[in-house]
């Protein structure tokens, strides 16, 4: 029984890594562009978003935080 | 602008909750029970239902979907409302969601232990449960994007992104890998066969630890740790590129778990690759929530919840450390099929997931019901149970694993293998029993911390009505000037679904299209041929009993296994496997080379007996496959399943396949009568000594035929 490696008799099967491998540059050289560029206030004030601070008034009142 | 008032739903979190507490105890006991029957086979009692194969997916299964599900739910009801600043979208949804979520689980329960399994590992479910999986995942779903919708908050905090990424692919990975064919009610077939099942089924696998068991609860550490430490998240900048990166690399890492197998090599590379790769965002993720406490670790040393926390993302650290190690082929050649991937993966679902939990639970609960935990002193002991619990348990196995590898590989100097089968699982017996003690301290502490909350919840006054305001979204959003891309991704949820699922579409894509062009490309090799019908009866017992978690049906091309079991495996020759049984963990031998390695009486003997044929055996005893009848009724409509799913019977063979069945049992009849067993023809031990006969045979065949030829 002979045995050989399938995979290479499909053609042009290299183009998919490629289109993967565009893709992912792409994106995410965007992604950093808009991080390196965006603005600090914008990230400081979303960062924020859990912390509600009237909760922690209430808490730090009546103690429940520990 | 106008405050709106709103309340909180709060009831379904506390049922979530509740549901967590609950699972986590059934869950650990199954694991227990598991680990005790590896080194005392007497402990699977002598019955079907409590016997290793069965009890292993019960164990897996109750603690990812769950402890864990339910963990996830309960952590997401909490905080989706809070950081949308909006009650959720529908009670009613919600509470379709949450008992529809224990009425899956309840019915997994019963279903696999009753042996009603599809035989792929996270994944035994038969199809009607996965259709209610995908049914209720969609009311999830749409609970949540329909509380998106009505926000208060424009912006999408991190923490929902990952809940979405979670929702999306999730959905994606079950609907793929759940493709079946349903034979009867509680009996399928896999539409895909061997080397492509086992793709389609680790990229699965492999995912549902990515976004059930990580993405999740990353979203979890993104709102529970800034709140328990109070004070945001160290870098939110960190915590969008943890997001994308880490989505867009888990998806590829499936094929990790097949290397050195019968999959075609360019995919084993595909997944090598990418799992080196995931290493980034995952320590970029755990720097940012370790970090998170920079200036506040005092609060770590008298806050139990930050102290879980903290050793959660420690465990979430090693793990992603350990993974991409694992994921390189010259260390994956000795950790692949031992106890060392048992290990790993404990460090993570006990460590990352568990303790993550354990943090949120001690956090939540004193805050549902207005009061303080009942013990910090008991809760603290937890910690500490729990930590040396971790301890014990992984340290042992990964020793285990180590060893056992490394005697399987020892030759002699004559160029013998060095040691039997036998003599590795010996050498492991007081690893195994070491590992129990470590799960049974973790288990101990699970205890003390229902005690505990239960304790908790008695003191305390349930905040049904928790009511918080916030003004309405404006309905017109005028974007800023400098207002970027990214931005338009972060305020629109539907985008944000969208963009991910493109994201971890990708990997699967390219994953698959050319596996699946294999197929036609895949030479047939010609002595392959397909199951009789009474073999496919066998391979259904086999599946039924969960052989697959101990037993592995593949050589892979090394020296020891090749002078071990035989001839390595071959693509071809599990084209009419559907599902695959490769598996994943070698506790017994190989058995891809096992047909016709023994007489029929040595496997009836070993069924009924295993230690009676090999001395120091921890297989447990299978009495009943000699008992039992074989249920042939549905024969004809197995053939028929399989003829659909392209398995070549001759035309009409379903009709004849009742009388070869008898003729092939009576001959196996006969065989054991010869050497003094009677039997009738008529029980599954016969169909699966037909089954045991037949594996990887085939392939001797042709080498047999071809030196005959020479």
């Amino acid at each position: 029984m002979k045995f050989i490696n399938y995979l290479e008799s499909i053609t042009g099967i290299g183009i998919y890594p490629l289109i993967g491998l565009v893709i992912f540059v792409l994106f995410f050289t965007a992604v950093s562009i808009y991080l390196i560029k965006g603005s600090k206030y914008h990230f400081d004030e979303v960062s924020r978003i859990p912390l509600d601070l009237k909760e922690n008034v209430e808490n730090a009142n009546n103690k429940i935080i520990d | 602008m106008e405050l709106q008032k709103f309340q909180y739903d709060n009831k379904t979190v506390k049922l979530f909750a509740y549901a967590t507490m609950f699972w986590s105890i059934v869950g650990m006991l199954a694991g227990l029970l598991a680990a005790i029957q590896l080194y005392l086979p007497e402990a699977n009692f002598n019955i079907p239902f409590t016997t290793f194969g069965r009890v292993r997916p019960v164990h897996t299964n109750a603690i990812i979907f769950a402890f864990v599900g339910n963990g996830i739910f309960m952590g997401v009801y909490y905080s989706l409302q809070r950081l949308l600043k909006a009650r959720m979208f529908s009670d009613f949804l919600s509470k379709i969601h949450f008992w529809g979520w224990q009425l899956i689980i309840v019915l997994a329960a019963i279903t696999l232990v009753l042996g009603y399994t599809t035989g792929k590992e996270y994944a035994e479910l038969e199809w009607p449960i996965d259709i209610l999986i995908t049914i209720v995942w969609v009311v999830f779903g749409w609970n949540m994007f329909g509380t998106i919708i009505r926000r208060r908050e424009r912006h999408l905090y991190v923490a929902i992104w990952f809940y979405i990424g979670t929702f999306i692919t999730v959905a994606m990975l079950h609907i793929v890998n759940s493709i079946e064919i349903p034979v009867t009610f509680w009996k399928s077939y896999s539409w895909y066969a061997g080397v492509q099942d086992a793709l389609v089924q680790w990229w699965y696998g492999h995912n549902a630890v990515a976004f059930f068991l990580t993405t999740p609860y990353l979203g979890l550490m993104y709102y529970f740790l800034p709140k328990m430490a109070q004070r945001p998240v160290y870098s939110y900048r960190l915590s969008i590129i943890h997001f994308w990166a880490l989505i867009f690399l888990y998806i590829w890492a499936g094929p990790h778990h097949l290397l050195y197998t019968s999959t075609p090599d360019w995919a084993q590379s595909l997944g090598v690759v990418f799992s080196v790769m995931l290493i980034a965002p995952s320590w970029g993720g755990m720097i940012n929530g370790l970090l998170t406490l920079r200036g506040a670790w005092d609060r770590v040393r008298d806050n139990v919840a930050l102290k879980f926390m903290v050793v959660a993302i420690t465990a979430y650290g090693m793990a992603t450390f350990e993974g991409p190690l694992l994921s390189l082929k010259a260390v994956n050649k000795i950790s692949h099929f031992t106890d060392w991937t048992i290990a790993h993966v404990h460090v993570g679902a006990l460590g990352w997931n568990g303790f993550l939990t354990f943090g949120v639970l001690y956090w939540l609960i004193p805050r549902l019901f207005q009061t303080k935990l009942y013990s910090e002193k008991m809760a603290n002991q937890h910690f500490w149970i729990a930590t040396l619990g971790i301890v014990l348990y992984a340290v042992p196995i990964y020793w285990a694993g180590f060893m056992q590898s490394s005697m399987w590989k020892d030759f002699t100097e004559e160029g013998q293998l060095k040691y039997q089968f036998m003599d590795t699982v010996t050498y492991l017996k007081p690893f195994y029993i070491a590992r129990s003690i470590g799960g049974l301290l973790y288990l101990t502490g699970a205890i003390m911390m229902i005690v505990n909350l239960i304790k908790t919840i008695k003191i305390g006054n349930f905040h049904e009505v928790e009511t918080d305001s916030a003004p309405a979204l404006a309905k017109e959003y005028k974007a800023h000037a400098t207002d970027h891309w990214h931005r338009w991704i972060e305020r629109k949820p539907i985008q944000m679904l969208i963009v991910s699922l493109i994201v971890v579409a990708i990997g699967g894509i390219i994953e698959f299209v050319p596996a699946f062009l294999v197929k036609s490309n895949i030479p047939t090799i010609q002595s392959v041929k397909p199951y009789t019908p009474l073999e496919l009866h066998g391979r259904d017992i086999y599946v039924r009993e969960g052989c697959y978690t101990c037993h592995t049906q593949m050589v892979r091309p090394f020296r020891d296994e090749v002078a071990r079991y035989g001839e390595y495996s071959k693509a071809g020759e599990f084209v009419y496997d559907h599902p695959f049984q490769w598996g994943s963990k070698r506790t017994g031998p190989d058995l891809a080379r096992v047909g016709g390695k023994y007489p029929d009486s040595w496997h009836f003997n070993h069924m009924y007996e295993p230690s009676s044929m090999a001395p120091g055996s921890i297989m447990p005893r299978y009495p009943w496959l000699i008992e039992d009848q074989l249920n042939a009724t549905n024969t004809i409509a197995k053939i028929k399943a399989m003829k659909r799913l392209g398995v070549p019977y001759p035309d009409g063979y379903e009709n004849n396949a009742l009388k070869d069945m008898e003729k092939q049992a009576n001959k196996i009849a006969a065989s054991l009568k010869k050497d003094g067993i009677e039997t009738l023809p008529d029980r599954e031990i016969v169909a699966l000594i037909a089954y045991l006969q037949r594996i990887g045979k085939d392939i001797k065949a042709n080498n047999s035929k071809s030196q005959a030829n020479k």
